[in-house]
């Protein structure tokens, strides 16, 4: 009881405490320059270098004349963000014209004919760059999900048994630097004679992208997981035989908490490759996501078709970085060894 | 004449008005679609307007279908896209039908009902070759080429291509593309020999005894290939040729009109079980192309302006306004600031060029026939026969017949569907001069200075 009400006390001292410290270099002026070090010289160094490149882009993209009229700058390049964000905001209003016409029909049909079970069919306009960025994320998810599924138990298999290493690590070794675009036409092939349903619930052309992007991300992962379940500690191991854990409880308590830094830099490997190959496989695959509006804007050809493009890479690296940052954030947090965590 | 042309303008107003009032009356007769949501493939090309015209107009959702219109990477993805069911239907190069029906290439009975669209091609030249036919040519009194350009002022360039030991090089979209037959037509009446197939030697190249060699590019690739230096000129449909005057990197110099006046175009192509599972589907899809093909031809294309708007959306074509419209008001710029009135550049209704002529189809054929494609002889029943199974008239006729029962079309666009037989009259507008009888398929064949004849085989 006495603790509890004495503990705000303290708090409330502290802070008085440090009330009065605070103002000792008094100075309004230098607190504002130690304000300004503190909280935005990190910032200083890119903006500079940001806006270097703007200006440095701005001036190249003029003196560079391409067939489809100069290379787009920064300025043409914003514009067109805005040009995507209005056409998005057009489409949903033509998508809900859309729904609307169709349950007049709906109502009209169901008078005429009684015995008709009206459905809401999906809208059939084209998506919109917004959309096609969740396209992408979605897709590169499943199939960096599906890539973890495998790798992951198959990268401990491995790691913990030398003979299992030694016969799959020549596998690994050749399929790991295999392109996205060799494996495409296989991979599409196949999905289109295995995959065969009459309603399907996927498209085959996000399943040939997942598959792609999976067999493509699959190794870094493998591979880090093996590495780091073969390289714990002795000793751990050791004291796992002391206690005499059973298999499944040596990997639980023992593998996995050892290997978890390994795990998550291989995580965080095969996520940047994911997103790469994720642009190459939706152009061929024309899965409608990222890669299919950049190569749609090609075939286009159009005079902002440039500008439109630049824009999707933009967009492309921001996402990437982003991507990038979630992991590594994942990753620091999940681990125990800082030191794999760096950078 | 004018009065005649604004009467027409508002009995098609008063008729549409009617059918949107009256929705329902002509259902009973031809019953609801079977399959609602549909998902049909493109190329980008302008003559797929007659599918974007449609959804925009909402004429499919007219007949209570759910339509989603996808571009395709190229021809083989779109063809492998119908027949593994991907896709429902599609814009198709007239041939496609044809040789997937046959076998060669990919074996699958596909059909259509609806032919898209007549001319729209042309054969363009690098600024190179250009530069050195254009001392080959007539010109006329205002100092401009005089026109048709034929291929004997290319055959000088050619020949010297191969004295120096380079090979001549044409891009066309595709094996059994409309344009890869067009090309070879004008080369070959001008004596340079576009080469043979030998599919039962294995070779698809199309390159035996070729003088100047032809190969595939997917039409939107075409000018930066030709840019990149990789082909010497190339057949394909519009805007892609518009697009190399814009760009300042070729010269159109022939177009299709000029090699063949008013030749038949792509086709829409279903398969052939889709049809027979899905009958009242498969008519209200014709009858919303034939409406969209009106409109685009409406009152002397009035509607083309609207048109190239549409298409020039990037979901559609996506090239740039003045690209498309260059071709579809009815101009067709050759040498920059050259530009000629060609209004029947792009037709897609008048003269019936909707409805599938079995004798289209032959002349196709004919064509796989004359450069090795089909190997050995064939008797004209034979013509007749895969032309008839292809080019389905009888849905044509359904659609077309409901439509002008619901006060939508007149009879009088239309062919007189009780004496039609499906073979246009002798074609004499070719050219080289050769006359064409859809009837004789074989005797056409033998009519060519250069190509397989009765008895040749490779």
């Amino acid at each position: 009881m006495e603790n509890t009400a004495a503990t705000p006390q303290a708090t409330a001292g502290a802070t008085v405490n440090r009330a009065v410290i605070a103002p000792v270099p008094s100075d309004r002026d230098i607190d504002l320059g130690q304000l300004f070090t503190v909280t935005l010289k990190p910032f200083i160094a890119p903006l500079v270098g940001i806006a270097i490149f703007l200006m440095l882009w701005s001036f190249a993209a003029k003196n560079i004349e391409t067939s489809l009229g100069a290379f787009p700058g920064p300025a043409a390049v914003a514009e067109q963000f805005g040009n995507l964000y209005d056409e998005h905001v057009v489409a949903g209003e033509k998508e809900a014209a859309f729904y609307q016409r169709q349950e007049e029909r709906n109502a009209e049909r169901v008078a005429a004919d009684p015995g008709y079970e009206p459905r809401i069919r999906d809208y059939t306009g084209k998506e919109t760059f917004l959309d096609q960025i969740f396209t992408s994320l979605l897709t590169v998810m499943s199939g960096f999900m599906l890539a973890a599924i495998i790798a992951i138990p198959l990268g401990i298999a491995i790691g913990l048994n030398k003979t299992l290493s030694a016969a799959v690590n020549p596998v690994i070794q050749i399929f790991k630097p295999v392109s996205p675009l060799a494996w495409l036409p296989l991979v599409t092939m196949v999905v289109s004679a295995v995959y065969v349903t009459s309603d399907p619930m996927f498209a085959k052309s996000f399943v040939t992208s997942v598959i792609t992007v999976t067999l493509c991300c699959l190794w870094p992962m493998m591979i880090n997981t093996a590495l780091g379940v073969a390289t714990i500690d002795k000793d751990l191991v050791n004291v796992s035989r002391v206690l005499r854990l059973p298999p499944l409880k040596h990997v639980q308590k023992i593998v996995l908490p050892a290997a978890v830094p390994l795990i998550f830099t291989g995580m965080r490997m095969s996520l940047s490759i994911a997103w790469m190959v994720l642009i190459a496989a939706e152009m061929l695959a024309q899965n409608p996501g990222l890669g299919k509006f950049v190569w749609d804007e090609f075939q286009n050809g159009s005079s902002s078709s440039l500008a439109r493009i630049m824009a999707a890479v933009i967009v492309i690296g921001l996402i990437g970085f982003m991507l990038d940052r979630i992991m590594l954030t994942l990753q620091r947090y999940v681990s125990w060894d800082k030191n794999t965590a760096a950078s | 004449m004018n009065w005649s042309t604004s009467f027409k303008a508002a009995a098609m107003a008063s008729a549409i008005s009617l059918c949107v009032t009256a929705g329902s009356a002509h259902a009973e007769k031809l019953g609801y679609p079977e399959k609602e949501e549909l998902r049909f493939g493109f190329i980008k090309l302008t003559d797929m307007a007659p599918l974007a015209i449609a959804y925009e107009n909402r004429y499919f959702e007219d007949e209570g279908l759910y339509v989603s219109v996808e571009a395709q990477a190229n021809w083989k993805v779109l063809l492998d896209g119908v027949i593994d069911g991907q896709l429902d239907g599609a814009h198709m190069l007239a041939g496609q039908p044809l040789a997937a029906t046959m076998g060669y290439g990919t074996k699958a009975n596909i059909v259509t009902p609806f032919s898209m669209d007549l001319n729209g091609n042309a054969i363009t030249v690098s600024n190179d070759v250009w530069a050195q036919m254009k001392s080959n040519l007539p010109m006329n009194a205002d100092g401009k080429p005089e026109h048709p350009i034929k291929a004997d002022a290319l055959k000088p360039v050619v020949d010297k291509f191969k004295a120096e030991g380079k090979q001549f090089k044409m891009g066309m979209v595709f094996p059994v593309s409309t344009h890869n037959y067009e090309l070879r037509y004008w080369l070959a009446a001008g004596n340079i020999h576009p080469g043979y197939y030998a599919p039962h030697k294995g070779d698809t190249s199309g390159q035996l005894q070729a003088d100047a060699l032809l190969s595939v590019t997917p039409p939107p690739q075409m000018p930066a290939t030709l840019e990149a230096g990789t082909i010497n000129g190339y057949c394909v449909g519009e805007p892609w040729n518009q697009q190399a005057v814009f760009k300042g990197i070729g010269v159109p110099v022939i177009t299709d009109y000029e090699i063949w006046k008013n030749n038949p175009e792509k086709v829409f192509g279903m398969t052939e079980e889709f049809i027979e599972k899905n009958p009242n589907t498969a008519v209200r899809v014709t009858r919303a192309l034939i409406r969209a093909a009106m409109w685009l031809d409406e009152n002397n294309n009035a509607n083309r302006a609207k048109a190239v708007k549409i298409l020039s959306q990037p979901q559609y074509v996506g090239a740039d306004y003045d690209v498309i419209a260059n071709s579809m008001i009815g101009t067709f710029e050759y040498e920059k600031g050259d530009k000629r009135q060609v209004p029947d550049f792009n037709v897609f209704f008048r003269y019936n060029a909707t409805y599938p002529y079995y004798s289209d189809a032959i002349w196709y054929l004919t064509q796989m026939r004359r450069w090795g494609q089909i190997a050995e002889d064939k008797p004209d029943d034979w013509y007749k026969d895969l032309a008839k199974k292809v080019y389905r008239t009888d849905i044509y006729t359904k659609a077309a017949k409901s439509l002008i029962a619901d006060g939508l079309a007149k009879a009088e666009d239309f062919p007189d569907f009780a004496s039609e037989t499906g073979f246009k009259p002798v074609q004499t507008e070719f050219i080289d001069g050769v006359s064409y009888d859809g009837s004789k398929p074989n005797a056409y064949i033998d009519s060519f200075k250069i190509g397989l004849k009765t008895g040749d085989k490779l």
